[in-house]
Formats: structure tokens, C-alpha cells, sequence
């Protein structure tokens, strides 16, 4: 997909894997709109952008809100044009200090599944009218390697994932000859806050860099007819194109 | 005749009134036949305008309460609105009292305090405004969606929610009523539509209020209107018509958008922005559009009207009759009317 002049929605941008996406995609002439519920480090990260040349809109949203969606997909597109490239990066671990299932409450995780499945859900819904009816869309899912093993403490977070792995399979199968393609992408384990939450004694010398797997992940999204749609991607095997 | 007055998003099997000119026909299917009833490399173009939540409360500078409705979207942060009096949805806009006259300059208050300005009155109507929220597009937007709501319905009781206005495919925030024509299709159709080979294009047409409490001013409905036609949706239609295949407009906000483009310019369409205050009737000879899936309409209504650009008056009225006689539903949240020629060869062949 040629990337310039394409409008991309980012959740989770306000720092993180989220704002290295929105820096990348906005060096690569796509106008990006960056979602993020807290509007100070959100501000702060779309002014950022523009000093850096780009094209940012910033929407204050809880993406765990169901009604979030039509407003977010409403601002995207009366601010910045039509998107076709969205990427679900917000998502939330759930308690932190991380616990076992046995001592979560119930409550706790219909929040987490809020945050990491019905918000990616939602909002992929509100915006297909622009993916379907567009030049071709690529929507990624910011899954997890918890998706696919069962870490203990991990189970809030990591059944959101897995499920939000399923839910691109179906999309991708719904999907299918409709120019939208629909990709889950496990970023591995970066040096974040998200990353500090869950695990503060981590050695972060051994954590990739959110900027060198954001490369990673545009990369795929410019190259995504190379993998079949529904196809969970792992970004430390992608190389970034020269 | 009965308005359809539950908030309902319709679907395969709402009720569609088909009326075939050619054949001189009309018959009831359902909006689940509509693949069936097309052929393929016809052209069905939507209305991807989203439904803004257009209507806020406000306090003019007498303190009274009355609704401001937006009624379009904005240029360079100014918006044409309406101004009703005291009341909400409940009482018929008719009969709300009237609004307090207003001047260039007076501030209206919104809920949270924020106030808004008006830029300027209309000769056409002391109600019909231009308005400014001296703020910018990206802050005015989420003020919209968190102190407005949708226009809402005298004729339906509860309260009509944001998602309840919006088709599956709403895109840009344009609409400051939903493009109702397109409520019922949902994506399982839309797919369908195109596995049967129907090229399925989308315009964004900012479709206006229905009302305004003011005679004279509705007497001037629809008012002009912006649209924006993409390239891909003008070369889907361009191709299908050098090939002989019909033009399905899914709604009268569609037909009068490419209608009034192909106005503008010599018969031929032309992609980008425009407006149109094109107003279509029996004595329009359409050169885009074939046909159009709409709602159920009362004789009298522009709706109405705009069908008789597409099939006669007498096929109309018998289709009419049909309606009547078997309770088929009007106004936005009702059943459908398709007006297209060649279907009832289709409904023949499928019946036999």
C-alpha cells in the first residue's frame, strides 16, 4: 500500500508503541489521528508531530467506552479525510500488580475485555464504511505472545488478546475481497510503561525499542498483500524495507 | 397512512414497495431481494454521510431555552442552523412557540456554559442562522458529541439514539438527519450486492433538516446543499453507463447530488465538492440515475415528487394504493420503495 496521503487512527498514541506508529506512519506523509484518554500527553504527543512536519489530530476517547466509536470515527473523519489504515494499539493489562484469575474479580476482567476486545470491535465497525467503501484498508491488532502462551497472572490481559487474535481471523474472513486486510501483530517485549506495569523488576536492556518495532509494523502495513489477511505477524521476524 | 415509530434498523426483511416503469408494474418484495432484483455491473451508490448529533439546547440572551439545530456541516467554522422555540421532540415543530428574534452578534449559551455567536440572520427566515462556536473544528467537534443529540421525531415516543441514526457505512459527519434510504442495508446485503457483480460506490451528500417550524422557510426545503463525489465513485458510473447498466441512487440525497453535478456541467459528471439546490419532479428527465431505493413517501411530500422524475404518475398512484391497503410504513424509520426499470422482468424470472 503507498503510504502518502492516507489517513491513519492510532489508539493508545499518546506514548509508548503508540506514538512511535504515529511518528513513522506521519514521516511517510500519512496524516495520522492519535487516540489516547488522557488530553495533556495526548496534546503533547500530536505537537510533537507537527514540530516533526506531520499531520496529527489528537482525540481524547476511552476506547473501553462502546460509545467512544462513532464519535472517534465521526472526528477522524471531519478533521483528517477517510482512513484506511487503523491500528489498535490501546490496551490495558488489567490489575496491575499483575494477579492470578483465582483473585480477579469478575468486574475486572468484563473492564479488561472492554479495553482489549469490544473497543478494537467497535471502533474497526464504526470506520468500515471508510475501510470497505475506500482505496484499500489495513486494520492491525496489537496482540501479544500471552495470546498464545498461558502465563500465569497474566489471564486478565492475555484472554483479551487471544480473543482480539480471533477476532482478526474473523474479520480477515468476513473481509475477504473486500481490499481490507485485517492482521494481528505481536510487537514482542518492549520497553514501555505497559511493560514496567506488569513486569517493574524487568532487565530493559533485553526490551526492544517501541521506535525500531514501529519501523517493523509500518513496514508490514506498506507491504501487507506479502502476508495472507487474518495472519498473526510476529514484528521481530519482519525486516524493514530499505 | 402509519409511520414506521420505533427506532428500528430495518434489514433483509423490511418491506420493499418495487415499481418497475418499463414494465408499467408495481410489486412488493423484500430489501433482502435487492441482489436479486439487480443485475450485474449495475452501480449502487450510497450516501456515506454520518448523522452529527445536530441538535443542542440553548439559552438565548432573554434566558428562554430553545433548540438550535445545525443545519449543515461547517465552512471555515461556521455553521447554518435553525432556531426553535422552548420544547423538545414531543411536540410537533409546528406547533413549539415561536423563537425569540435574534441578532448578528447575540450569543447563544450552551448546557456547559460554552457560548456560541451568531455570525448572521437570513432574509429568508428570522430563524435560519449562521452561527460560530469561536473555537476550533477539533475542539468543536467533541463538543457536539458530548452536549448534542440527534434531530429527533414528533412521531416517534422515546428518545432516538446516536447509533440508531447512522447506516452500517456512515463516514463523514455531514448529515444533520440520517439518510434514512440506507438504514436498512446492512453489510451482509451490501456483500451480497456485490458477489452478484453490483458495483457498490459511496458519495458524501450533507443531507438536511426535514423541518424548520416555519412555513415560509420550509416551503424552501430542501435548501442547498454541499456533496463531494469521489473519482472512483464518477469512473464506476461513467463505466457503467457506457455499458448500458443501471444507476441505483440509495436515497434522494444521492440522486440530487449526481443529479444536480451532471446540472452543473453540461450532462456530465465531474468529481470533487459542489452544492445543489437541484429540486427534482415529474418534468425532471434524470441522465445518471436510473432508478432510487427510498422510503415509503405520501403523495405531496418532495419525496414523493422526486420519484415522479422516474416513473409515472398513474403507476405511482396505483403503488400508493398498494401501500395503503396493506399498512406499509412512512417517514424515516418505515419501509422502502424501489423505483428502478427492468425489475419486474427480474421478479418474473425468479418466480418462474
Amino acid at each position: 500500500m503507498e503510504l502518502s496521503n492516507r489517513v491513519a487512527v492510532i489508539t493508545g498514541a499518546s506514548r509508548g508503541l503508540g506514538l512511535a506508529l504515529a511518528h513513522v506512519l506521519a514521516r511517510r506523509g500519512v496524516a495520522v489521528a492519535l487516540v489516547a484518554r488522557t488530553a495533556e500527553p495526548l496534546e503533547r504527543a500530536v505537537v510533537s508531530i507537527r514540530a516533526a512536519g506531520g499531520t496529527a489530530e489528537g482525540i481524547v476517547a476511552d476506547v473501553g467506552d462502546p460509545e467512544a466509536a462513532h464519535r472517534i470515527a465521526a472526528q477522524v473523519q471531519a478533521t483528517l479525510g477517510r482512513p484506511s489504515i487503523l491500528v489498535h494499539n490501546a490496551s490495558t493489562l488489567g490489575p496491575v500488580p499483575l494477579r492470578l484469575l483465582a483473585d480477579t474479580e469478575p468486574a475486572a476482567l468484563v473492564q479488561a475485555l472492554a479495553v482489549n476486545v469490544v473497543g478494537p470491535f467497535a471502533l474497526t465497525r464504526a470506520l468500515l464504511g471508510a475501510l470497505v467503501l475506500g482505496d484499500g484498508g489495513v486494520v492491525v491488532n496489537v496482540s501479544s505472545d500471552a495470546a498464545v502462551e498461558a502465563y500465569p497472572t497474566w489471564g486478565a490481559y492475555s484472554a483479551g488478546k487471544a480473543a482480539l487474535d480471533h477476532l482478526t481471523r474473523i474479520w480477515a474472513a468476513e473481509l475477504a475481497d473486500t481490499g481490507v486486510r485485517v492482521f494481528a501483530v505481536d510487537p514482542s517485549e518492549m520497553d514501555t510503561q505497559m511493560h514496567a506495569d506488569a513486569i517493574p523488576d524487568a532487565d530493559r536492556s533485553a526490551l526492544a525499542d517501541p521506535a525500531d518495532i514501529a519501523e517493523r509494523i509500518v513496514a508490514m502495513i506498506a507491504d501487507a498483500s506479502a502476508a495472507p489477511s487474518g495472519a498473526r505477524l510476529l514484528a521481530s521476524r519482519w525486516e524493514v524495507a530499505a | 397512512m402509519n409511520a414506521g415509530a420505533s427506532p428500528r434498523k430495518g434489514g433483509e426483511s423490511q418491506r420493499l414497495l418495487a415499481i418497475d416503469p418499463d414494465a408499467n408494474q408495481a410489486f412488493e418484495r423484500t430489501v433482502g431481494d435487492l441482489p436479486e432484483l439487480l443485475n450485474p455491473g449495475d452501480v449502487v451508490v450510497l450516501n456515506d454521510a454520518a448523522t452529527i448529533p445536530a441538535s443542542l439546547r440553548v439559552r438565548t440572551t432573554s434566558g428562554r431555552s430553545h433548540e438550535l439545530r445545525l443545519a449543515g456541516p461547517p465552512r471555515a467554522g461556521r455553521w447554518p442552523a435553525v432556531l426553535f422555540g422552548e420544547g423538545d421532540w414531543r411536540i410537533d415543530t409546528d406547533r413549539r412557540p415561536a423563537p425569540d428574534v435574534v441578532r448578528a452578534g447575540e450569543r447563544l449559551v450552551l448546557d456547559d456554559g460554552t457560548s456560541l455567536r451568531i455570525v448572521s440572520v437570513s432574509d429568508w427566515s428570522p430563524r435560519l442562522l449562521t452561527v460560530h462556536f469561536d473555537r476550533s473544528d477539533a475542539e468543536v467537534w467533541p463538543l457536539l458529541y458530548r452536549l448534542g443529540r440527534p434531530v429527533q421525531y414528533a412521531y416517534v415516543p422515546q428518545a432516538v439514539a446516536l447509533p440508531q441514526v447512522q447506516t452500517s457505512y456512515a463516514g463523514r459527519p455531514w448529515a444533520v438527519e440520517m439518510p434514512s434510504a440506507g438504514r436498512p442495508l446492512t453489510w451482509l446485503l451490501l456483500f451480497a450486492l456485490r458477489r452478484r457483480g453490483v458495483a457498490i460506490v459511496a458519495l458524501t451528500h450533507a443531507a438536511g433538516l426535514s423541518a424548520t417550524g416555519d412555513p415560509l422557510l420550509d416551503a424552501r426545503l430542501p435548501l442547498r446543499e454541499r456533496y463531494e463525489i469521489p473519482v472512483a465513485t464518477v469512473a464506476a458510473i461513467d463505466a457503467a453507463l457506457d455499458h448500458g447498466h443501471r444507476v441505483l441512487a440509495v436515497g434522494t440525497s444521492v440522486v440530487r447530488a449526481l443529479e444536480g453535478n451532471a446540472a452543473a456541467n453540461a450532462g456530465v459528471l465531474v468529481p470533487g465538492p459542489g452544492e445543489t439546490d437541484l429540486i427534482l419532479g415529474p418534468t425532471f428527465s434524470p441522465r445518471i440515475v436510473a432508478g432510487v431505493l427510498s422510503g415509503v413517501h405520501e403523495p405531496g411530500s418532495s419525496h414523493h415528487a422526486l420519484l415522479g422524475a422516474f416513473a409515472p404518475a398513474d403507476l405511482l398512484a396505483r403503488a400508493h394504493a398498494h401501500a395503503v391497503a396493506t399498512d406499509l410504513r412512512i417517514h424515516e424509520f418505515g419501509d422502502s420503495t424501489l423505483v428502478l426499470p427492468g425489475i419486474a422482468a427480474r421478479q418474473r424470472a425468479l418466480a418462474a
